[in-house]
């Protein structure tokens, strides 16, 4: 059985989603069930995968259909694939449960296409992460891509326009990975990950690869939303329904990233890509342009979901930056990034999904008093805030730690300073929204009165919480923030540092 | 003298049980219900601390590791002398403002005081967490904790100047510690690789003159609630928050916890023999000065007693910090010494402004002539209050400042030993007329009726109670100066 997770993790949801389709003509209430349940199944395999992973310290190889690479498609759970599944079906298990109010309310008879879309996203998600087959990673790429465009199509009226322009961008940016896994095929024979990563350090000084790799990149690069290839995805975000921001937002970006650092490494190896080229003192630059403009962007926005998706853009540049600064440090944090931010965005996206439901905005306007109407989901808020910010025990500070260390040991004041900015941006970003939460009912009513007791007697002032189903899964996604931030070191140092090559210091 | 260790979960259990009494607090029925979680919470928290008061007296220390976040750094607690004094000193002061909480709040009717009572108890949690602290990790979680869970105490009145008064607090404090002492914190862990606090501190060996210099100085200014010009100017906005809000807070717990942070990082992390070799003790020390005599100076030209308050509290704040800087024995007593003396003298001079505020609904001292015929206990107070923080016997502050200026003289600076003296003269001018005008004024001159009338005894026990401690503390300073003294021995390490 142990044996067979490897598939069984993504053959169930892939089976699911089919069956979720047909379900919602028989009753509109088993596609949401099936989903949660193929999901929750996929989170199992995932921990139990990790948690085999940890304790042999070997990685798992399983071979679809029999079929030995590099002919087959082999997939393969090493620390680093272990713990971003876990990632991924954690994610996408919490968000679903946690929007059923949602999904009820926008998709009225469409439940069966939806939640089949949604299985399909976080299925193509988990065969990407867990494939050991570079063009296998093309056709996954291009499953979360389509059901992700539905997704995404399915929002506000505007979002079918900004879907049309997420699409020409993501076609054109799985297309030059293709290109570029095409010209390694050329150079190399094979598609087979552990394969090219023995034949790629024997020809270091190939054209052909190197212009593989650019263009692999570049492909990745347009789908992670780095400067400047960003342009899709706030409007592409930010039009979406909640469920399926919920979904996509805190994972397409992140599993992006993982590919990438999955490419460099695994791949092209690190000797190949920070020893052998001398690209990553810009690719850096890029990513501290990335954050700088995130952050700068995000100030302008009065949409906190636009907000939110800018934010995620200069989040990108922590982890691309702090991977290319090429030291185990900034690499750690880049890995430790991917864990962290998925969850910061998720709690940040339940809790954008909350606001929506209770209070039909998504405006900044619209979270006026908050804080007296619904204590709890905005103290969850206010921790993921806090941990974008970085403010400790919270698990943001720990990967910003991570980051900047290694900044500081590759001599990159450039990124340390980008870091620290954007920090500080953070913290005027949801400080502006906690103003506007905490004292907009007041602050015109009776600002110059000297009885202060008057305040009590508003009644919008009562407690109107958000429904139990909706705030439950949001307060295990906050606090969860925290968990993560003490266990930091835990995680490095059991899961992370193996997944660094040792050639790596 | 034998350092004896002991390993208990004491130190964790003070910091938890404010903590621990929120949701008792929320959920409570009534407010007397509710009023006496706080008790309970603050007696214990003081009995916790106090029961590790013989074994640090003894020179001992209590260690507790909560968990281990790296290899060799984690969240921990270590209880030492200097650790102590500040905990003493915080834990006693929350349970005489809690009594003056409940007369003014209630007295005001003010609105929110449920979460008013909970946030004052987050963030007595992190100020004995930062006193506690065994590492600078473990200190900066909890002084980040403090900055949070004071912003909704400083903005209590939810109007336009208390959003204003609040975004510069965050401004400065969080601005302050996350742009400069958090990369300072990183940077000396890239060199170091420990951010423990040791008797001599970590960086000698490791870094350059410049360096520790430019290290030094981020902390000074990234501990933004030490109010070290030129970041000082949250104090006074910081103002607009309900008087014991400012006594405990901005008189004690936050601009105290700025001190102490800035003065573990100098002796546990810098270390002092760093500060000495290199001189950064004597710019430390020329920026303290300057702090001290400017706020001197403007505080002289406030009107509002509570900003009056609030600049006297960022000059005393620099005595500290110039008590360290000095890197001689008797300096480094007075200024770790001033961390007590100066909070009961302060504590009390708030607590009167918040009693005048609450029996007149006065704030501003030109309309204060007179006031001592109406209300003599409190303004008997404030008068014992300012000789405390002028620094003249028979209070306690003349012992932390007797201190402070053998230090100069040890250290032979003569500059500093004037700038002392200058500012205590200084102290005198914008405090006595205060008194002076209160009792010595015609009948004809005084704005009030001659009838007296104090405000509610909730309010006026707690300012009797320190202004009381004041005195005692100049004929039985025992136990704060001689957990100085030995703090103090540590540090040079002799």
């Amino acid at each position: 059985m142990t044996r067979h997770l490897p598939a069984l993790i993504i053959v169930i949801p892939l089976l699911a989603a089919l069956f979720t389709a047909g379900s919602g003509w028989i009753n509109s209430k088993a596609p949401f069930r099936i989903a949660v349940a193929a999901l929750f199944f996929s989170f199992v395999c995932a921990v139990l995968m990790l948690i085999q992973v940890v304790t042999t310290g070997i990685a798992m190889e399983y071979r679809m259909a029999g079929w030995a690479g590099p002919m087959g498609i082999v997939y393969v759970i090493d620390h680093l694939s272990a713990i971003v599944l876990v990632v991924i079906t954690a994610v996408s298990t919490l968000n679903l449960v946690a929007q059923k109010k949602n999904i009820d309310a926008e998709f009225n008879d469409k439940e069966g296409a939806f939640n089949a879309l949604y299985v399909l996203f976080t299925a193509g998600l988990i065969g990407m992460t867990a494939t050991g087959d570079a063009f296998n990673l093309y056709v996954l790429l291009e499953i979360v891509s389509l059901s992700g465009y539905a997704l995404i199509g399915l929002g506000s009226r505007r979002a079918p326009l900004a879907t049309l322009n997420y699409l020409f961008l993501g076609t054109i940016g799985a297309t030059f990975y293709l290109l570029g896994v095409g010209y390694l095929y050329i150079a190399t024979g094979t598609l087979n990950m552990a394969e090219l990563a023995t034949i790629i350090p024997q020809n270091m000084e190939s054209g052909v690869i190197l212009f593989a790799f650019i263009i692999c990149l570049t492909g990745l690069f347009v789908k992670m939303a780095m400067f400047p290839v960003h342009g899709w995805l706030p409007e592409a975000y930010s039009q979406a329904t909640s469920v399926s921001t919920g979904l996509i937002a805190p994972l397409t970006t992140k599993v992006t990233v993982y590919i990438m650092i999955r490419i460099c490494m695994t791949v092209f190896t690190p000797e190949y890509t920070f020893g052998h080229l001398d690209i990553s003192g810009f690719i850096v630059l890029l990513a501290i342009v990335t954050i700088v403009f995130g952050s700068l962007s995000a100030l302008a926005q009065t949409n906190v979901k636009r907000m939110l998706s800018y934010i995620i853009i200069a989040e990108v540049g922590y982890m691309v930056g702090g991977f290319f600064l090429g030291n185990r440090l900034g690499i750690s944090g880049a890995i430790l990034h991917i864990i962290n931010d998925a969850a910061m965005t998720l709690a940040l996206f339940l809790a954008a999904g909350i606001f929506i439901w209770k209070t039909g905005g998504e405006s900044r306007s619209d979270l006026k008093g908050l804080f007296a109407k619904m204590p709890f989901t905005m103290a969850g808020f206010v921790l993921a805030g806090l941990s974008v910010v970085g403010v400790p025990p919270t698990c943001g500070f720990f990967s910003k730690w991570y980051l900047i260390s290694g900044g500081i040991q590759a001599g990159n004041t450039l990124f340390v300073a980008a870091l620290i900015f954007s920090s500080l941006v953070n913290a005027v970003l949801f400080f502006r929204l906690f103003e506007i939460a905490y004292f907009e009912p007041f602050a015109d009513a009776d600002s110059h009165g000297s009885n202060h007791g008057s305040h009590t007697h508003g009644g919008a002032l009562a407690i109107k919480e958000a429904p139990l189903d909706m705030l439950i899964p949001f307060l295990i996604a906050s606090i969860t923030l925290i968990v993560l931030g003490l266990y930091s070191g835990t995680i490095v140092t059991n899961i992370i540092q193996f997944a660094i090559p040792t050639g790596v210091i | 003298m034998p350092m004896e260790t002991v390993f208990s979960v004491k130190p964790f259990l003070a910091v938890l049980v404010s903590l621990i009494a929120i949701p008792c607090i929320i959920s409570s029925r009534s407010q007397n219900i509710r009023e006496s979680w706080t008790f309970a919470a603050a007696f214990i928290k003081f009995a916790l601390v106090l029961s590790m008061l013989p074994l640090v007296l003894n020179g001992g220390v209590v260690e507790y590791t909560v968990c281990q976040i790296f290899p060799n750094l984690g969240i921990a607690f270590r209880v030492d002398a200097f650790g102590m004094l500040f905990a003493l000193v915080a834990s006693s002061l929350w349970i005489i403002t809690s009594i003056y909480s409940i007369g003014y709040m209630r007295h005001l009717d003010e609105h929110s005081q449920t979460r008013y009572f909970c946030f004052f108890a987050v963030a007595l949690s992190a100020t004995i967490g930062v006193a506690f602290s065994a590492n600078l990790l473990t200190m900066y979680l909890f002084y980040e904790m403090l900055s949070l869970a004071t912003y909704p105490l400083v903005t209590h009145h939810q109007d336009k100047e208390a959003r204003s008064s609040g975004r510069k607090y965050l401004l400065y404090i969080l601005g302050g510690s996350i742009g400069f002492a958090l990369p300072a914190m990183l940077i000396t862990y890239h060199f170091t690789g420990t951010l423990d606090f040791t008797g001599h501190g970590v960086m000698a060996g490791h870094v350059t003159s410049g360096t520790a210099l430019v290290l030094t100085l981020m902390f000074l200014f990234g501990f933004a609630k030490v109010g070290i010009m030129p970041m000082h100017s949250w104090l006074p906005a910081a103002m607009v928050a309900p008087t014991p809000v400012s006594a405990l807070l901005h008189a004690v717990a936050v601009v105290k916890v700025g001190a102490f942070s800035v003065v573990r990082v100098f002796t546990g992390i810098v270390g002092i023999d760093l500060l000495a070799e290199f001189n950064i003790g004597t710019v430390v020390c020329v920026i303290a000065s300057f702090t001290i005599i400017v706020a001197s100076l403007i505080a002289m030209s406030q009107d509002g007693l509570k900003r009056r308050l609030a600049f006297s509290t960022i000059a005393q704040l620099s005595y500290i910090i110039l008590g360290v800087g000095l890197v001689t024995a008797s300096g480094m007593t007075g200024g770790m010494l001033h961390i007590a003396m100066h909070a009961f003298g302060k504590i009390t001079l708030f607590f009167c402004a918040g009693a005048i505020f609450c029996a007149t609904g006065i704030k501003n001292i030109s309309q204060m002539k007179g006031i001592g015929k109406r209300m003599p206990i409190t303004m008997t107070a404030f008068f014992i209050g300012s000789l405390s923080v002028i620094g003249l016997p028979p209070c306690g502050g003349f012992i932390s400042k007797w201190y402070l200026v053998l230090g100069t003289l040890e250290a032979g600076s003569i500059p500093l030993l004037v700038v002392l003296l200058t500012s205590s003269f200084l102290n005198a001018v914008y405090f006595l007329p205060i008194v002076y005008n209160a009792f010595f004024c015609s009948a004809e001159d005084s704005l009030f009726e001659p009838e007296r009338k104090e405000p509610p005894l909730y309010c006026v026990v707690p300012l009797v109670i320190t202004s009381i401690c004041s005195v005692i503390l100049f004929f039985f300073p025992q136990p704060f100066l001689n957990l100085a003294k030995m703090a103090a021995t540590t540090f040079l390490g002799g």
